[in-house]
């Protein structure tokens, strides 16, 4: 297909051309002066057309450095939904997936203007417990078991398609979140819809621990390159979700010290390094003592109790923050979207959250209100569509 | 309504627009291999016939219950050196038109496309709502959000072009499929040819 160009493309490239030229030439003539700040020219303009692949035996939006930004979209299926119904949700959603991933609109997209900056979006598909019920097949994940420290809501919690959506830019987000929903509105209903952010693009190294609203390092124990297989994918590409809603309680951390806040999370707030080292990757040694003879690392602090030493045990955390509306006294509706992939939940995820609620001085700051679990079948091919082989 | 410039070169000329930036200001190295470029993605494989030049790409069906009008939407793509002439289309699904929109006494009404769609050399022909369509003037069965259903576009000079179309739950463009409004025979909204309302 040779495509021609339009006297008005060329008029419009032509223009484009003049504008970038303009540019080039006010950064030339800014060097020499100190600049303080970067000047954005000098930005290289690859964050909004970079793309991840949405086809491959996995699927994308769980190894990757996450976005800044994530909506997670969670369904209730219609009543009477079947096998074959199913078939032609995913099919038409895994063809939307594919397109606006690599920047193309989606067919039928009215606003396709929306959809040519990708940012780097991905979305991934996770099947709730009901939706193998509606398929009349055994689901592989279960609902958690119910937790001392829970105080789940319905509205943040549960659901029988969840639908995450990971893009360095928000309106790119909004734009498949606003399409994904259209598409999948003659099969099911919205149950409910967490948006979350971390570090915009440029602002941190990629790879970068995310830092969450109570100003702690969030992630750091993660399974790194090699350590990523044994515990996340399954040898046929599925792996599970957990989103958890946690709602941090500002009000109260703000009554701490930094030592206690310390204390509480068992590493350090600027570095992230546990209380027994210097750097964030060290090795928490839970044996250390201080001058007192005590444990350097509390044994109630949040690291000792999350900590696991079996890589095939540990689990991906890929949370985003959350920051609603304040009340009128001012105090924060913020929080953690807590997304964590692992091989299997009840192995890996479970044993974690059961000692966290059994014993973690963070909890006094943190309050789970939203909890829901999900399958996350293996990717497709090229004119495939996510759950084929889970339903066909 | 010929539209030559489709969005693949869109999608190509936007990438060379940034490329030409970057050379300008001295960039190099900046992409990724996943960072910017075209990367196309027909998720389905697009319908082609390399015997008759013509390409059916991204089509789409309007989804509708049994019995009611729709539409079937794609980007028609002429590789050929000559022009292409699309007379009729053919679904197993329900007797077929080619319409065309228009705007008359001020209200955009379908007609039948006389000549039907030439699609000229080395250009594309969009379909889309609000413009050119494959009507379905009344679908035996109900067409369900993401049914396929297959087509047969008829060409001038008697060879055809098969493709098949997602069905997607459209509310786009339903002033023109809508068969509760008062016309002749079929009972839609449809110009008669060649002469005033009745």
């Amino acid at each position: 297909m040779t495509p021609r160009l339009s006297p008005v493309s060329r008029r419009r490239l032509l223009a484009g051309g003049a504008v970038a030229g303009l540019g080039a030439v006010a950064a030339v003539a800014a060097t020499g002066d100190p600049a303080p700040v970067p000047v954005a020219a000098s930005a290289p303009l690859d964050t909004g057309t970079a793309t991840v692949a949405f086809h491959g035996p996995r699927q994308a939006g769980v190894a990757e450095d996450p976005p800044a930004h994530a909506a997670f979209v969670a369904f209730t299926l219609a009543a009477g939904t079947d096998r074959r119904v199913l078939a032609r949700m995913l099919r038409l959603l895994s063809d939307d997936a594919a397109r606006l991933t690599q920047g193309v609109a989606a067919l039928g997209d009215t606003d396709a203007t929306l959809a040519v900056l990708p940012a780097r979006l991905t979305v991934t598909f996770g099947f709730g417990p009901g939706l193998y019920r509606a398929a009349g097949l055994r689901a592989p994940i279960a609902d958690l078991p119910a937790f001392s420290i829970d105080r789940l809501e319905r509205r943040w919690s549960g659901g029988d398609l969840v639908l995450q959506i990971c893009a360095d830019d928000p309106l790119t987000v909004a734009h498949t979140q606003r399409m994904l929903i259209k598409d999948a509105r003659p099969f099911a209903a919205v149950r409910w819809v967490q948006q979350g952010f971390r570090r915009s693009p440029g602002v941190q190294a990629p790879e970068h621990t995310q830092r969450n609203v109570l100003g702690q390092l969030d992630g750091t124990a993660n399974p790194r390159g090699a350590e990523i297989d044994p515990a996340v994918w399954n040898p046929d590409g599925s792996t599970t979700l957990v989103v958890r809603r946690i709602r941090a309680e500002i009000e109260k951390w703000d009554l701490l010290a930094v030592t206690d806040k310390e204390n509480a999370t068992g590493r350090r707030l600027v570095s992230g390094a546990p209380l027994s080292g210097s750097q964030e990757h060290d090795e928490p040694d839970f044996t250390a003592l201080d001058d007192a003879g005590l444990p350097r690392i509390p044994d109630f602090s949040h690291v000792t109790r999350a900590h696991v030493t079996d890589p095939a045990l540990k689990i991906l955390r890929r949370p985003y923050n959350y920051d609603g509306v304040p009340d009128a006294a001012g105090h924060p509706d913020a929080g953690l979207i807590f997304a964590a992939y692992q091989r299997d939940i009840a192995r890996q995820f479970v044993p974690i959250q059961q000692r966290l609620a059994d014993k973690d001085l963070l909890n006094e700051w943190i309050t789970p209100i939203g909890s829901a679990v999900f399958a996350v079948p293996p990717g497709c091919a090229e004119g495939g569509w996510i759950g084929e082989r889970v339903l066909t | 309504m010929s539209n030559p410039l489709n969005r693949g070169s869109r999608r190509t000329l936007a990438a060379a627009l940034l490329a030409g930036a970057l050379t300008t200001l001295g960039l190099t190295g900046c992409g990724g291999s996943d960072a910017a470029g075209g990367t196309p993605v027909p998720a389905a494989a697009p319908s082609a016939s390399a015997s008759t030049g013509l390409v059916v790409k991204d089509p789409w069906v309007k989804a509708a219950k049994a019995g009611t009008m729709t539409a079937a939407f794609a980007i028609l793509v002429n590789d050929s050196a000559t022009d292409i002439t699309v007379v009729s289309a053919e679904s197993p699904a329900s007797p077929m038109e080619l319409h065309e929109m228009t705007m008359q006494d001020g209200k955009m009404l379908m007609r039948p496309k006389q000549g039907g769609f030439v699609i000229k050399a080395r250009s594309t022909h969009e379909l889309g709502p609000g413009g050119d369509h494959l009507m379905l003037m009344k679908p035996a069965a109900a067409i369900d959000a993401g049914n396929e259903v297959t087509f047969t576009l008829k060409l001038a000079d008697g060879r055809t072009v098969p493709f098949t179309a997602i069905a997607k739950p459209f509310a786009g463009a339903g002033e023109s499929y809508d068969p509760g409004m008062s016309m002749p025979a079929s009972g839609m909204p449809m110009a008669p040819m060649g002469s005033a309302a009745p």
